[in-house]
């Protein structure tokens, strides 16, 4: 056994290689130990390549060039800056074969040898990768301009490996990259290679990372919750550099929590019972506070009539004197309502009256409680008892007063102007109608408005219970 | 409304565009200019739904115009709203990049006033960013579909990839959910992209130094399971918008529901298996030579979820089959279940020196569960053939929650 000392370089090793290769000595017979007196602080440093650039290249003894194909060299750049020191003796013994026998062997990536320097090659292009992608720089203001430093812990010493890209991309700003190997430093000019360091000698803050932080939880879709998918491709190992992983947890965790309340509204409705019966239903609703309407208001306001009735009404919300009588349609609105049924020919007692909303929304006007329409989402919170509400009584026609009730059941922008008066169907009814809330009525800006608004009314529900 | 919280409003807004790829074009970086761009995609970060963070994914505005039912920035919809002025994304795209978060800007916006006034304002970012502070950096733009000419040009000019979302698979869809987006508007504006994307390239054959046109191509977005339409229908519109537009990518998204959707919407999300499918389906007619009409059939128009749609295809027709590692040609091996692009060019590379045996196929990683029916090798010949079984199906299949998990691996990779 013949040891060989060498320059733990990728044209150190090279140099030796080739006179073993000379003396025509054969892999089993070589031993070979890595010179650690002259050893630079990184196996990869003095690298050659045209695209680097970097440093000054040592000149090289001999000149084996021309019998050692570009293949080979690529690997062996790589392969230099894997931890596993049995590298040398692998690349000498595939260097042989090739130099010797095997002229395509890299081309037989099955072949035992070639497939374990393939691996390591994979695995430092990986590392290389992944210094890319998770140094975080941390902005430092020293002297005239800002530093930016980072602080990073690769797998494999590729500083040397990954600094043209820093180079490339941070040209104009002044960076450090620390690891425990070594650190690189750029000043605008050059690259300079230093000592490895420790990440308590790299910045602890940066006041953008809360900025950063926001938009990582921002940009995340808790419906799509993967967290093995997640560290499949951000490794534990890599947390401690990045800012942002100390939200993995409480993120994951907040899904957890909440499952189904962003899924699905109607887990909002902790009160709503299963396949109940109307009076059930009307008395889990006087506790529900699945939207903070219930905060303001006086009470729910329930639908009300008959558990078989043929006809259902839904209009918007309670106003203020159905809010205090927890009746629907019992103010003003109410009485427009009475008397377009009596006009219409229609006993109220045999309809189910509803609201979409079944609290009051509104604002204080002085003493003076006023009437605002509910948002989008108070009339999706709401749904659920309004879906109950249906399965329970079976309307064989739904008729929806005004806007509200329409979007609730028909869902997008809907015009009672224009699509009045006809029937459709919908998820929820396959006989639904929509006509013009009786407020609305109240609202109207003159008598004849009023007049012809009523008379739609009118015969609207005349088309309803025909 | 400070810069924090419009960046929460926006980002939040913008998260259901799923393209994150920020390779395919080269930028090189500059001494008095920021960041470069080397071709190949990096993602920075990944968050806990496996997803990962390349670019920076905001709108300038969730203020919008139009009503769409799936989208939850419609006018209808009660979120708050916020906009960023061009500069306040200048300076975030910077800071974040100038940290190494991320390789660039995903910029797209909701529609204020009307698409040219929209789109004159993501140009103003992109050119400030590209112009004053000479930013290298990866660019995705959204087109606004209905957008001038003139701006879709000047787009193209600055940004590395310029696309506009197709959201439904077909008109009738978009009348249910997008009452005001037609297909032809949204094509109209790929057609533009793809015109200036064809007169740079020849711009460029006869004048080196003849300036880019988006140079990472054109993507689209579909979301699915929103609307009934099958997997046969979705899978023919991407094939016509690949073939019409020179598209790039064709990405997927499973309609996921979000608080107070609207009742036209279903309540539960279509299974993630179901995009995913798609995106192997997508990938078998990209790099392995399938047509969209193989994946699935007139019985079928649905890609099965159960097995990947290329062994579907491999047990439909299994006449086809077995095949000879070393005697098949490359059109024949990439249509072997388990057999990756990758893998085949490396068996065909392997076998000019050395026969391949099953041995070898393990150490490649091909799962041999999978392959083993299809092929044959000198190891084995006729013994471990079960082509005729009537369980194949089950013999081949990984247990379900395996399945999951790989999924959103090769839909990175694709490697089937």
């Amino acid at each position: 056994m013949r040891e060989i000392r060498f320059t733990p370089t990728p044209d150190g090793w090279l140099t030796a290689a080739m006179e073993q290769l000379g003396d025509r000595r054969m892999p089993s017979d070589l031993l070979w130990t890595e010179n650690t007196a002259d050893q630079p602080a990184l196996p990869g440093l003095f690298a050659e390549g045209p695209d680097e650039g970097l440093t000054a290249n040592p000149p090289v003894r001999s000149a084996p060039a021309a019998s050692v194909p570009g293949e080979f060299r690529k690997l062996l750049r790589m392969v230099a800056c894997h931890r596993d020191r049995s590298k040398w003796a692998l690349l000498y013994s595939v260097l042989w074969r090739l130099t010797t026998s095997q002229p395509r062997l890299l081309a037989i990536e099955v072949d035992g040898e070639v497939s374990r320097l393939l691996t390591m090659q994979r695995q430092v292009q990986r590392d290389v990768y992944h210094m890319k992608a998770y140094v975080r720089f941390r902005k430092v203001t020293d002297g005239p301009d800002d530093h930016y430093i980072a602080w990073h812990q690769p797998d494999h010493p590729v500083l040397p490996l990954a600094a043209p890209f820093f180079v490339e991309r941070f040209a104009a700003l002044r960076w450090s990259i620390l690891t425990p190997d070594a650190s690189a430093h750029w000043d605008g000019e050059t690259v300079s290679f230093g000592p490895g360091m420790t990440q308590r000698e790299a910045p602890t803050d940066d006041a953008l990372e809360t900025a950063w932080r926001t938009y990582y939880a921002a940009t995340f879709n808790p419906a799509r919750i993967n967290p093995t998918a997640m560290r499949a491709q951000l490794p534990g190992r890599f947390w401690k550099g990045l800012p942002e992983s100390r939200l993995i947890a409480p993120l994951t965790q907040a899904v957890r929590a909440s499952v189904g309340h962003v899924m699905d509204t109607r887990h909002h409705m902790a009160a709503l019972p299963m396949a109940a019966s109307l009076p059930e239903l009307a008395q889990a609703a006087t506790s529900c506070t699945g939207c903070d309407l219930h905060l303001a208001a006086t009470q729910t306001v329930f639908g009300r009539g008959p558990s078989n009735a043929r006809i259902m009404l839904v209009g918007e919300q309670p106003g203020d004197q159905e809010d205090l009588a927890g009746e629907p349609f019992v103010g003003p609105a109410g009485e427009v309502l009475n008397h377009a049924l009596e006009q219409a020919g229609i006993d109220r007692s045999q309809l189910y009256v509803t609201n979409a909303v079944k609290h009051f929304r509104f604002v204080f006007e002085g003493r003076l409680r006023r009437h605002k329409a509910p948002r989008p989402s108070d009339i999706v919170s709401c749904r659920p008892w309004l879906e109950a509400e249906l399965k329970a009584v079976q309307p064989e026609v739904v008729v929806c007063l005004g806007r509200t009730a329409a979007q609730s059941l028909i869902g997008g922008q809907v015009s009672v102007e224009q699509q009045r008066g006809r029937f459709f169907s919908s998820p929820f009814s396959s006989r639904m109608l929509l006509t013009y809330h009786p407020s609305s009525i109240l609202r109207a800006r003159d008598r004849v408005t009023q007049d012809r608004l009523f008379n739609l009314l009118v015969q609207d529900l005349k088309t309803a219970v025909a | 409304m400070s810069l924090t919280t419009k960046l929460k409003f926006l980002a939040e807004a913008a998260k259901y565009d799923v393209s994150c790829a920020s390779g395919g074009s080269r930028r090189s970086g500059s001494k008095d200019g920021l960041g470069h761009t080397d071709g190949h995609s990096i993602c920075h970060s990944f968050t806990p739904d496996g997803r990962c963070v390349s670019l920076l994914k905001i709108l300038l505005t969730n203020y919008c115009v139009y009503d769409c039912v799936f989208c939850v920035n419609r006018v209808s919809s009660d979120i708050p709203r916020a906009a960023f002025t061009p500069q306040e994304v200048v300076g975030l795209t910077l800071d974040f990049y100038r940290r190494n978060y991320i390789e660039g800007l995903f910029l797209s916006s909701g529609i204020f006033r009307s698409p040219d006034d929209t789109m004159e304002q993501l140009v103003a970012v992109v050119r400030t960013l590209r112009q004053a502070h000479r930013f290298g950096g990866y660019i995705h733009l959204k087109a606004i579909p209905g957008a001038s000419q003139g701006l879709i040009e000047e787009a193209g000019r600055w940004v590395d990839r310029l696309s506009a979302n197709i959201e439904l698979p077909t008109q009738a869809d978009l009348v249910q959910l997008a009452p005001e987006k037609q297909i032809t508007v949204i094509e109209g504006t790929m057609s533009q992209i793809q015109e200036g994307v064809q007169a740079a390239r020849e711009e460029k054959s006869y004048r080196r130094a003849a300036p880019a046109f988006a140079p990472a191509g054109q993507s689209t977005q579909m979301v699915i399971g929103a609307t009934p339409s099958t997997d046969a229908t979705i899978l023919a519109t991407a094939a016509h918008l690949y073939q019409s537009y020179g598209l790039r990518r064709v990405y997927y998204s499973a309609f996921s529901p979000y608080p107070h959707a609207d009742p036209r919407l279903p309540l539960q999300a279509p299974p993630l298996v179901r995009e995913h499918r798609l995106y192997q389906a997508d990938w078998l007619t990209r790099f392995y030579g399938f047509s969209m009409e193989e994946l699935t059939t007139t019985d079928d128009p649905n890609l099965s979820l159960d097995l990947d749609p290329k062994l579907a295809w491999a047990l439909r027709h299994r006449d086809r089959f077995p095949v000879d590692v070393n005697r098949a040609s490359r059109e024949v091996l990439l249509r072997v279940p388990g057999l990756g692009y990758k893998n085949v060019a490396k068996i065909l590379s392997i076998r000019r020196y050395h026969r391949v045996t099953l041995d070898d196929l393990r150490k490649l990683h091909v799962p041999l569960r999978r392959v083993r029916p299809f092929v044959l090798t000198p190891a084995h010949s006729e013994r471990f053939l079960r082509l005729d079984r009537d369980d194949l199906p089950s013999l081949l299949v990984k247990p379900a929650q395996l399945e999951l998990f790989s999924a959103s691996l090769d839909t990175l990779s694709g490697q089937l």
